[in-house]
């Protein structure tokens, strides 16, 4: 009888790993669809000569995407950027290269922890209101309702939220290098007696373009990830308030575990390639 | 010869991940008709309607707005239909980021060409219409649902429809209220020669508006009849129905309490 529970319990995990795996291919699927969607409605619009989305829908989003995350991102990298250059200015002075600190701060957050913080801000504060408010349209039926008049609601909705968080993260990753920088040169000052002067001097002097680049790609590419998750995520809520407050939490953990693996992944594929 | 009708629903079959919903419904829509849709809570109705703005598709069957087969359109072509029907929703839908001005200039600013100007006259227009006057600036969640359901109706004209549906347009109002939406359904669509097909449960509502009754039972249209007719009609389903009686093969088909 052993081997038969045995037997069962596997039988029962592989139908758990086969349900699991066949949703996440769904969903995956799915957001590929939502985004040659809009992009297809997106292209209606320009073929009949008209402009392929509100501008001052886009400048709203952008406003609240990029100039209100601003802060947090600030203040969250500021943060990190002081707490790194502590901790790695304690171990790499009992070896004499604290001065390494500056190259260490500036590659570290241009080409990885600059994007992927701005990223997991970004998905907790905006993927999370993104979700939320198409959530509650879709509830209210003002989705359907803006399908029923005949604009394209992909195009209407989601395009300025997509182009919004793709252009805002950059940006942002830039803010949140610039602020790390600030953070730690100043405990490296403190603590460590590497004058402002040297700090950036080393910083200016290790960064090269391909990090710049990778920064700037990676960046861009998380906010189209998280943007997509989003709306994805708002758009098909079902079971109203209760279902809006599932969909965002959802959204939220489903967006910064895609930018966390989707970076690994991308570094992975970076340092073969780059070998 | 006989008229061509402005929508058709030909045999038209809709099931929900297996349930049947809609089961060979025909029914046809004529010009300057209004069509009111009786049945159950639950029954389809309201899915009729979703078919016809081609938002869901037919299991099988066709649904034919004049000549185009609505569920074989492109996109593009699809949302051009679309802008000749106007829909009333049973919660209004209007969106509630907007105030009441950019909620009725929307459909026109994203599909017509007309100057700000032009749509602000519009707007003034359609308003005037619905006796919502003034109510520009306001957002939908300082209305009241009366007063949501008039913008919501001036929404739905804003492209000057064909025709104009009507998902529940009393649900939830006072008789008082429920009247005056009736009599602007009936003056509007009048007035503007609109076809419009009012899906409701109202019994009073339906009498007074309609100019054509269809009851819908277990999934398709079991009597389509002018009012009078269909008062005297001796079918058990639109007896109940209309009396309101509790005995009848309405109640018979209820799911058993105990069962739930």
């Amino acid at each position: 009888m052993i081997p038969a529970q045995g037997g069962l319990i596997n039988s029962a995990l592989l139908y758990r790993i086969g349900f699991l795996t066949r949703n996440a291919l769904v969903t995956l699927g799915s957001i590929v669809w939502l985004l040659l969607n809009t992009a297809e409605e997106l292209a209606d619009n320009i073929r009949r000569g008209r402009l392929p989305f509100r501008l001052s829908a886009l400048f709203t989003q952008a406003d609240r995407t990029a100039v209100g995350s601003v802060p947090l991102v600030l203040m969250v990298s500021f943060f990190l950027g002081l707490t790194m250059a502590l901790l790695t200015g304690y171990q790499l002075e009992k070896f004499g290269v604290e001065r390494l600190i500056p190259s260490l701060i500036a590659i570290a957050f241009t080409r990885e922890l600059g994007p992927l913080i701005t990223g997991i801000v970004l998905a907790a504060r905006i993927g999370a209101a993104f979700t939320a408010e198409l959530g509650t349209m879709q509830v209210a039926e003002e989705v359907e309702a803006i399908e029923a008049m005949g604009i394209g609601p992909l195009r209407f909705l989601v395009a300025p939220r997509l182009v919004a968080i793709v252009g805002a993260m950059p940006c942002l990753s830039v803010c949140a290098v610039i602020a790390a920088l600030i953070g730690a040169c100043l405990i490296s000052w403190v603590t460590l007696n590497i004058v402002p002067a040297f700090f950036f001097d080393a910083v200016l002097s290790s960064l090269l373009v391909n990090d710049i680049v990778i920064g700037f790609f990676k960046a861009a590419f998380f906010g189209l990830v998280i943007g997509l998750i989003a709306c994805f995520k708002g758009l098909t809520v079902q079971g109203g308030a209760e279902g809006v407050g599932r969909a965002t939490t959802g959204s939220v953990v489903v967006a910064i575990t895609s930018v966390i693996g989707f970076d690994s992944l991308f570094n992975i594929i970076v340092t073969q390639y780059t070998k | 010869m006989t008229e061509t009708p402005l929508v058709h629903l030909n045999q038209v079959c809709l099931a929900f991940d297996g349930k049947s919903v809609l089961n060979g419904v025909e029914l046809k829509i004529f010009p300057q008709d209004r069509l009111v849709i009786l049945g159950q809570s639950g029954g389809g109705k309201s899915t009729m309607l979703r078919l016809i703005l081609g938002i869901l598709k037919p299991t099988s069957g066709e649904i034919k707005y004049k000549h185009l087969r609505v569920s074989r359109l492109s996109r593009s072509k699809l949302n051009l239909l679309r802008s000749r029907i106007g829909m009333v929703y049973q919660y209004s839908a209007l969106i509630s980021s907007l105030n009441v001005r950019d909620n009725l200039a929307l459909p026109v600013q994203e599909l017509g060409r007309k100057s700000e100007s032009e749509i602000d006259a519009l707007v003034e227009q359609k308003l005037a219409m619905v006796g919502m006057s003034g109510t520009e600036s306001k957002l939908p969640s300082e209305l009241s649902g009366g007063m949501r359901k008039r913008v919501s109706l001036a929404r739905a004209l804003m492209l000057d429809p064909e025709l104009v549906l009507f998902d529940e347009p009393s649900a939830g109002l006072d008789p008082v209220m429920s009247s005056v939406i009736d009599e602007l359904i009936i003056n509007l669509t009048e007035k503007t020669n609109t076809t419009s097909v009012i899906v409701t449960h109202e019994m009073d509502s339906a009498f007074r508006i309609g100019t054509r009754i269809a009851m819908l039972w277990q999934g398709a249209i079991i009597l389509d009849d002018a009012p009078d007719q269909f008062k005297r009609s001796d079918h058990p389903v639109v007896r109940q129905f209309v009396t309101g009686g509790v005995d009848g093969p309405m109640t018979e088909t209820l799911p058993d309490a105990d069962s739930t």
